[in-house]
């Protein structure tokens, strides 16, 4: 399909769209040496073009509204319309975020009680202390997450430099951890869990030069970590502090409180739990949950509610790692968050977890005889398994693909050989997970008989495998390149 | 597998032939064969320091990253110029065409391994 | 249940095929004593309670005539532009790691990366960042990153001071270290920022136009950086860039911006947009996602994720950078303006608020006492000196009957400028609107004068 830009004729232009020419110019107003020699070569479309365009560019995507998505790690569940529709409403979308600071929040209070309330929801839902919901997506809140454990070993005058990671981990977690100056010490997982074995071994090693521990809770293998009081004291023991990595929060909502469990920060996904959409990758929203005492290291500003019922800014805490976003965090996408809460409130969150729950071990029951299984226990919202003997995961998930269903992540944990990760979450039926189990039980079959013909799939959708090595050896990354 | 036997090795995977008092480094093939269709490689410059048993480049395919550990010390004389335009060299010949660069050596570890041991440290990671 | 299809009937079958009892037998891996003793005590509501619930809050929050802007904009936004990014298969889409279902998204983020290149005449541009402060900061890390072995950036005071802070709190815990050169009026000063460029720079960090809304060339500047094999990095107004000197002819090597002002609503702080530019030689130093153009096995151009090895998933610690999300839908919108607003459209919109600022600041000045900060050329956005203290002025305009926002008050991040006020217009500003500013402000400042008067 062509571009836009090969789609541009010069001279075309959609008059009306912007406003009526200015009657002093650029050159009127301004220093000739101080303005661009020729104008940005941007699309010439009318706007039936251009609506055209990104109409059929639409229709080139599969999507939780059309397919199947079960992407493991991601919680590809429903988005409901409501909360698109409420995050729109001019009320709120034509604010200017610096019209609060200016007059103390009073031409804001609908605003600023919407973060008031979405803090309390959190806290109460995590058992946290306070949140800062700053951070613009989940990898941002660990990189805020992990500031704070920094800030926390240096108020008290202590240089600990160490952050212990599992070998499961995502990728985010050891890049978020160096970027706030951290060293990674990998620890080596044991029955798909983190081993108090390797905890302890790494505090006789380590000592207090240990910061804190990051872990994902269920695990990134869809596991409830079984050892994690005994974690959780050790870490603890050493005055090190524990991160929970919110990603797969979705599993526990009502079941566990982070708070209550040890955690002392967390960080979620509100574009995974809190069903904003993911937006073709983001915008997402990753707030951040601390215990009381680390309160006073979380960003600026937090919302807080006055005597007389009204919302005003906090003063900014001396020991406050400053600031991870502009403002108070990506409003739009937290107001999604907020009215999906209020949606389901306490129950309907809890029921998310048992749907979710219950979907991905219906999966895992019935793929049993299809693909290789490595754990035989009751998962969490998501599951691992291998492709059976001999089969590619990538050829199975692009199998999906040719059928209408999107592939669960693949090749994710690195350590189950020929990995798939399906996702079911709650808002899926048991119509469906029934037409993927039987999807996939006749590709695993014909795809065995005949791998030719399942390493040709995806056919019929727009384009077939891609050459990636071409790409990243031609460096084609725009189309003047 | 081929590793020729005139080279030493070691158990990060990079090979090295002395020359005197100059020194060939490359990847071996078994390096090139896990990392797949070889995309990108960042090389040491000319004149720079590079010591052993530490990272001094990388290479990239389109879904893994390998550092590049220097197997011996020494300051580097000449770089593969050839594999800024065409790094699927290595993936064709590591061990001739494929040479990433060549060092005045200052020093030598002890533990470089010759092509049978390192054969065995290939034969273990395979499992 | 909200959102969850499940019949009594299906339960029960899905929990024997299981083989549990209730659906809490799911979870007996976790200890008993770690189950909640207490959760989120609210009900659901209705969608109807949701709605009127929102409407009302948004309701509470006042309608007001601005002149804020400070690195975020009050532009119109195309009615096409919100129907054509709102469309499901792009908002409920995931990352576009499966190629061959992806399309959708993967070429419309290769169009973004064009037009962003093109509006900076830069070589290469990624997927996007979080917003301008997190893209700077990212900036930076690439300065340090190319140099090898430098930690010192030079920056520039004119660089908007909400994006600084959040440069300090990103760089807290690395080894990098900010030599600030402070302005002069207003304006940059361009001969010590070459001054402070050394031989232990990594880059140096300038803003067109900056906090002050004021416009210059950086070419010397970056000139005198290379010098020194150091980086030139410029964050800049997406919109000005139309008819502004590009980061490219200035001799830049990395650009940003925040990208609110192309497409998106302010929305009380986001979701917002980080550009991010560069040339072709640092592309692999370049943070975020990045999308190439290749071709299938019939030979179909299409398009993938590319260069992934830089990225978090594959190089973890040692990743260019940890952003895995970015803000996909918000660069959709932002390309969709873009190719509805066309060259002469975004010009239009440019020289439309450059030409509202500058009669405001016309009619401003005519107020005794009122004069501009310095004698700089400025596009959109102008800083002026009023005869009392800008916060006092903002107060009275904010409670008078036309809630106006005259701007920002500089003291707030510039110590000493106590009666400096940076406002900002864009061609939504009426000749009506103007007329209530010039009009509230002289009474503000005329009320204060009184008071001091009486008080004195």
């Amino acid at each position: 399909m062509q571009t836009i830009f090969e789609k541009s004729v010069p001279g075309r232009h959609s008059l009306g769209l912007g406003p009526r020419p200015a009657a002093k110019k650029a050159a009127d107003l301004l220093p000739a040496g101080l303005l661009r020699d020729k104008p940005a070569r941007l699309p010439e479309c009318s706007e039936l073009d251009v609506v055209r365009h990104f109409t059929q560019l639409a229709g080139r995507n599969y999507s939780v509204d059309a397919n199947f998505y079960p992407l493991g790690s991601c919680t590809m569940k429903y988005n409901p319309r409501i909360c698109e529709e409420v995050s729109a409403l001019s009320g709120f979308a034509r604010m200017h975020p610096l019209t609060a600071q200016l007059d103390g929040g009073r031409t804001s209070q609908g605003a600023m009680q919407c973060l008031y309330e979405l803090e309390r929801s959190l806290c109460a839902i995590t058992g946290m202390g306070g949140f800062t919901l700053q951070p613009m997506a989940g990898a941002n809140g660990e990189f805020t997450g992990v500031s704070v454990i920094a800030a926390y070993h240096s108020s008290k005058g202590r240089d600990r430099r160490i952050m212990l990671i599992p070998d499961a981990a995502h990728g985010t977690n050891p890049a978020s951890a160096a970027m706030a100056g951290f060293t990674v010490v990998n620890l080596e997982s044991k029955d798909g869990m983190v081993d108090p074995a390797a905890v302890k071994e790494a505090i006789d090693k380590y000592g207090e030069q240990i910061a804190g521990l990051m872990m994902t809770c269920p695990n990134t293998l869809g596991l409830m970590e079984l050892h994690l009081k005994e974690i959780v004291s050790l870490l603890h023991g050493i005055d090190a502090l524990l991160y929970y990595d919110g990603a797969n929060m979705n599993a526990i909502l009502g079941k566990m409180r982070v708070g209550d469990a040890g955690f002392d920060v967390v960080h979620l996904n509100l574009h995974k739990t809190f069903s904003t959409p993911h937006g073709g990758g983001g915008p997402g929203a990753g707030p951040v949950g601390v215990c009381e005492r680390l309160i006073p290291f979380l960003p600026s500003p937090r919302v807080g509610k006055n005597a007389d019922g009204s919302y005003s800014f906090l003063p900014e805490s001396e020991l406050s790692i400053g600031k991870v976003g502009p403002f108070y965090g990506s409003f739009g996408v937290l107001l999604r968050a907020l009215a999906y809460i209020w949606r389901l409130g306490g129950e309907g969150l809890q029921r998310v977890a048992e749907y979710a729950v219950l979907n991905a071990n219906y999966l895992r029951v019935q793929l049993k005889d299809v693909l290789d299984e490595p754990f035989d226990r009751i998962c969490m919202h998501e599951f691992v398994a291998s492709a059976p003997h001999g089969m590619r995961a990538l050829d199975i998930a692009k199998g999906l693909l040719e059928r209408g269903m999107h592939a669960p992540t693949m090749y994710f944990p690195l350590l189950v050989h020929e990995c798939l990760m399906p996702e079911p979450t709650e808002t899926e039926s048991k119509q469906t997970l029934d037409e993927f189990c039987q999807l996939l039980r006749e590709i695993v079959a014909h795809g065995k008989e005949d791998p030719a013909w399942l390493e040709a799939a995806p056919r019929g959708l727009p384009v077939s495998r891609m050459d990636e090595t071409e790409a990243a050896r031609r460096m084609v990354l725009t189309e003047d390149m | 597998m081929s590793n020729p036997t005139d080279l030493k090795y070691v158990k990060s995977h990079e090979w090295v032939r002395i020359e005197g008092e100059e020194a060939v480094v490359g990847i071996s093939q078994f390096a090139q064969e896990a990392l797949g269709d070889i995309t990108y490689v960042e090389i040491p410059q000319v004149d720079d320091e590079v010591e052993a048993g530490s990272e001094c480049g990388s290479l990239e395919s389109v879904k893994a990253a390998s550092d590049l550990i220097s197997p011996v010390s020494g300051k580097v004389i000449a770089i593969n110029e050839e594999l800024e335009n065409a790094p699927e060299i290595i993936n064709q010949d590591p061990y001739g065409k494929g040479w990433i660069y060549r060092v005045k050596l200052s020093g030598l570890p002890d533990d470089l391994l010759d092509a049978a041991v390192y054969e065995a440290v290939c034969a273990e990671e395979s499992h | 249940m909200p959102y969850i299809p499940h019949t009594q009937a299906e339960l029960e079958a899905m929990l024997g095929a299981v083989g549990v009892k209730t659906l809490d037998d799911l979870f007996a891996d976790i200890a008993p004593d770690l189950r909640p003793r207490k959760f989120l005590p609210a009900e659901g509501m209705t969608e109807q309670e949701v709605r009127a619930k929102c409407e009302r809050l948004a309701g509470a929050n006042k309608q007001l005539l601005s002149f804020l802007g400070a690195g975020y904009y009050d532009h119109a936004i195309p009615s096409a532009v919100d129907a054509l990014a709102g469309q499901s298969a792009f908002v409920t889409a995931y990352t576009p790691y499966q190629a061959e279902c992806s399309q959708g998204t993967l070429q419309a983020i290769f169009e973004f990366q064009t037009a962003v290149t093109r509006l900076m005449e830069m070589d290469c541009a990624n997927a996007s960042l979080y917003d301008g402060g997190s893209a700077l900061f990212e900036a930076s890390t690439m300065c340090v990153r190319a140099s090898r072995n430098r930690s010192r950036i030079v920056i520039d005071e004119g660089v908007n001071p909400i994006w600084r802070k959040m440069l300090a709190t990103y760089a807290h815990n690395l080894p990098m270290e900010f030599v600030l050169v402070p302005h002069r009026n207003g304006a940059p000063d361009k001969d010590a920022l070459k001054a402070a460029i050394d031989d232990k720079t990594a880059g140096v960090v300038v803003q067109n136009p900056n906090f002050f809304g004021v416009v210059a060339d950086y070419a010397d500047v970056f000139a005198a950086a290379h010098a020194v094999k150091a980086l030139g990095v410029i964050a800049v107004n997406p919109v000005m860039q139309s008819v502004l000197k590009t980061p490219g002819a200035m001799g830049a090597d990395i650009a940003v911006a925040e990208g609110q002002g192309l497409g998106l609503p302010l929305s009380f702080g986001g979701p917002y947009l980080g550009l991010m530019a560069c040339t072709k030689a640092l592309v692999r130093q370049m943070p975020g996602r990045l999308v190439g153009r290749t071709h299938d096995k019939e030979g179909r151009t299409g398009y993938v994720l590319t260069l992934q090895a830089r990225e978090q998933h594959i190089r973890r610690a040692k990743a260019t950078s940890n952003i895995c999300s970015n803000q996909s839908l918000c660069a959709l919108r932002c390309l969709i303006y873009l190719s509805l607003m066309g060259p002469q459209g975004l010009a239009d919109v440019a020289e439309s608020s450059m030409s509202a600022a500058h009669l405001a600041v016309e009619r401003l000045t005519s107020i005794p006492g009122v004069s501009l900060l310095n004698d700089q050329p400025y596009a959109n956005e102008a800083a002026l000196v009023l005869p009392v203290p800008a916060e006092a002025v903002v107060r009275r305009c904010m409670a008078s009957g036309h809630r106006c926002v005259p701007g920002y008050p500089a003291v707030r991040a510039y110590k000493g400028l106590d009666n400096v006020l940076v406002l900002a217009c864009t061609e939504k500003h009426t000749a009506g609107q103007m007329e209530t500013l010039v009009c509230d402000m002289a009474r503000a400042i005329a009320d204060i004068q009184a008071d001091e008067a009486f008080a004195g």
